[in-house]
């Protein structure tokens, strides 16, 4: 067991708390670099995949699970970032440029929308984002000379520094493009959650009430939350549909935004480390399955929605803190060994009162 | 003639809608959650429908099938609540928001599993025959959505401002601590809310059934029910039915007036805009926030 003495205010936000804790990521920065070396060009494009979806997937966890407000619409902003990222490379800026530039317009117009949705809660954010993933897909039917229609686009060739990113002819250097662009949001996220804005976040979340009352403001901190939320999905999505090769209106689908939100609470709903673990869940479960069919020769169609709905259900149910909630508690209690209980971990139950007066 | 037989075609559309929208509105009512799988009871109460009346399958009588159908959805409503959702007892709904999508999707690979990923037709006796009055035609499955769905919300309004149970559901949404105080067995008055939406969710599928191909996608018309609840105002049940007309009504004539592309954004487009300025609908319940 490891005691922090704390002897200094910069103790309780340094990025990480001791010597251990950054040699272990040190080691894991250090594994993922090496990566290519160890393993295949298949399994390669399968970590990139994964590192792509975390890159959505924390973006929906800086809106759910830092601030509360949860979204089923992030699929439309992933298809805003590939869409402008695709249009600024074609107007001739180079592709880091058009990349960046992406996210950054991806999250104003994500703040400009969330101006309207400030007033709604709970279940009624959920419908109006939901509302706009289903428009989403009819806007870009709608807006062919842009978007392409239904024929959508093919991914330009693209270049970074000298070096072209290919799938196929290099796998190696689509994975460093994903990893950087996962480390970046990974450590904005994290700083994030030092500062100021990101304490405000977690006051919403817990009770925007009392966020007020200790004089946060709340419309603004949730807009800060729905603009960056919806900048880190347009980085995710510009690089879905780049890595898909691909893509028109039925890529990024309403459905695509609700596997976001289940990939977070699997992976734990609040941590940086849920989005991707998560990630890995929602990348390597549809391998796993088509194994799993090859072996006992059966098909069933659908099944990968199927056994997802169920991974969630019993996820919800018994373990609501996700797999990184799971791996806390374990930890703790070889930590404390033998003196963990389980009420540690308790959650609080509150009973309901209704916001209607019929 | 033209603009009433889109009316009319819109009316009866709008009745499923409004039904479908009922079930989430009883939920709302009762546990103040919401239901994001009641698109996909509605497809499952159908499949069960067509499971037992196609001649492919077990070929009962239609009338004989509809209360076997309503038992089994209602049954199945109940069990719903009692192995799942009443764990979620005491925790958020944001938690039961998303429990219910998964749901969905379980529902949705269940059926696609029985009755396959093709589009099937209910051998309903209400899909037969139209009938013509002064140049509008309507199908006989039309009028009978329309005459049933009136009575559903009729009965259903009035168990809830009449009835004993129906009085405990609405304390139990209102102040869980206080309607246990009261003797109100709340977990069980959620399960037969839970049991009610199955039933009401079976009505729904039945119609649609009757009205047009069901296959296993069906359930997403949960989306455009989503927008009669809120436009009807969550947790009004003439509400919901008003909602379910509007949409209904709007659609058709979106299509026929509206450049193709835009038609069909029309009923997303009347929910987002009902959000921002209404947002607890046209019928609203809620007045002030308390903390």
């Amino acid at each position: 067991m490891r005691f922090h003495f704390k002897t200094s205010y910069d103790h309780d936000i340094r990025l990480f708390p001791d010597w251990y804790k950054f040699s272990l990521y040190a080691v894991l920065l250090l594994i993922l670099l090496a990566l290519p070396w160890i393993i295949d060009s298949f399994y390669l494009g399968e970590v990139t995949n994964v590192l792509i979806w975390s890159v959505a997937g924390l973006g929906l966890m800086l809106l759910t699970g830092q601030t509360g407000q949860v979204s089923l619409g992030h699929s439309a902003f992933m298809a805003l970032g590939a869409y402008t990222c695709v249009n600024f490379m074609e107007a001739g800026l180079p592709f880091l440029a058009a990349f960046l530039l992406a996210g950054v317009v991806t999250g104003i117009i994500g703040a400009l929308v969330a101006i309207p949705a400030l007033k709604l809660h709970g279940v009624y954010l959920s419908i109006f984002t939901l509302a706009l993933a289903i428009l989403a897909d009819d806007f870009i039917v709608i807006l062919e000379p842009w978007t392409g229609g239904v024929n959508g686009y093919f991914a330009p060739e693209i270049w970074v520094f000298g070096i072209e990113i290919n799938r196929w002819a290099a796998p190696e250097t689509w994975y460093f493009l994903t990893l950087g662009t996962a480390l970046f949001v990974t450590l904005i996220y994290r700083n994030l959650l030092r500062s100021p804005l990101g304490r405000a976040f977690a006051a919403v979340r817990d009770s925007e009430i009392s966020a007020q009352a200790m004089g946060v403001d709340v419309a603004r901190t949730k807009t800060m939350a729905f603009g960056l939320s919806c900048a880190f999905a347009g980085l995710g999505g510009a690089l879905m549909g780049l890595f898909a090769g691909a893509f028109n209106n039925e890529t990024f689908n309403f459905l695509i935004s609700i596997q976001l939100l289940m990939m977070i609470i699997i992976g734990g709903l609040g941590f940086i480390h849920g989005a991707f673990l998560g990630a890995i869940v929602i990348a390597f479960l549809p391998q796993f399955l088509s194994i799993a069919t090859d072996v006992l020769h059966i098909t069933v169609p659908g099944l990968e929605t199927g056994v997802f709905g169920m991974i969630l259900i019993a996820f919800i149910l018994f373990e609501p803190m996700g797999l990184y909630g799971r791996w806390l508690k374990m930890r703790t209690w070889l930590e404390l060994f033998p003196f963990a209980r389980r009420d540690m971990f308790r959650r609080q139950k509150s009973y309901l009162k209704t916001e209607r007066l019929r | 003639m033209d603009v009433l037989q889109l009316l009319l075609s819109g009316l009866a559309n709008g009745c499923v809608y409004g039904l479908v929208a009922l079930g989430f509105v009883l939920i709302y009512k009762a546990t103040e959650a919401v239901n994001f799988a009641q698109g996909d009871f509605m497809m499952l109460g159908a499949f069960i429908m067509v499971g037992l009346v196609n001649p492919q399958f077990m070929g009962l009588n239609f009338w004989l099938a509809v209360p076997i159908a309503l038992i089994l959805m209602a049954t199945l409503g109940y069990l719903l609540d009692l192995l799942v959702l009443r764990h979620m007892f005491g925790q958020s709904q944001t938690a039961v928001v998303i429990l219910t999508i998964a749901l969905g999707f379980v529902i949705r690979f269940i059926a696609g599993v029985i009755w396959g990923h093709e589009p099937q037709n209910l051998h309903s006796p209400l899909a037969l025959g139209d009938v013509r009055f002064g140049g509008v035609v309507l199908s006989m499955a039309d009028i009978a959505v329309i005459v049933v769905t009136v009575i559903m919300t009729m009965l259903l309004w009035q168990f809830f401002q009449r009835t004993k149970l129906g009085l405990a559901m609405q304390a139990a949404s209102q102040n869980q601590m206080a309607a246990y105080y009261m003797g109100i067995p709340v977990k069980r008055v959620q399960g037969a809310v839970w049991a009610l939406a199955g039933v009401v969710a079976c009505v729904a599928g039945i119609l649609y059934a009757s009205k047009g191909t069901l296959d296993i996608s069906s359930g997403f018309i949960g989306i455009k029910a989503f927008a009669a609840a809120v436009i009807g105002g969550f947790g009004s049940l003439p509400g919901a039915l008003m909602g379910g007309l509007i949409v209904g009504i709007i659609e058709p004539f979106a299509a026929r007036y509206l450049p193709a592309g835009y038609s069909q954004i029309a009923p997303y487009a009347l929910l987002i805009i009902v959000l921002v300025f209404r947002p607890h609908g046209l019928f609203a319940q809620v007045r002030v926030k308390k903390v």
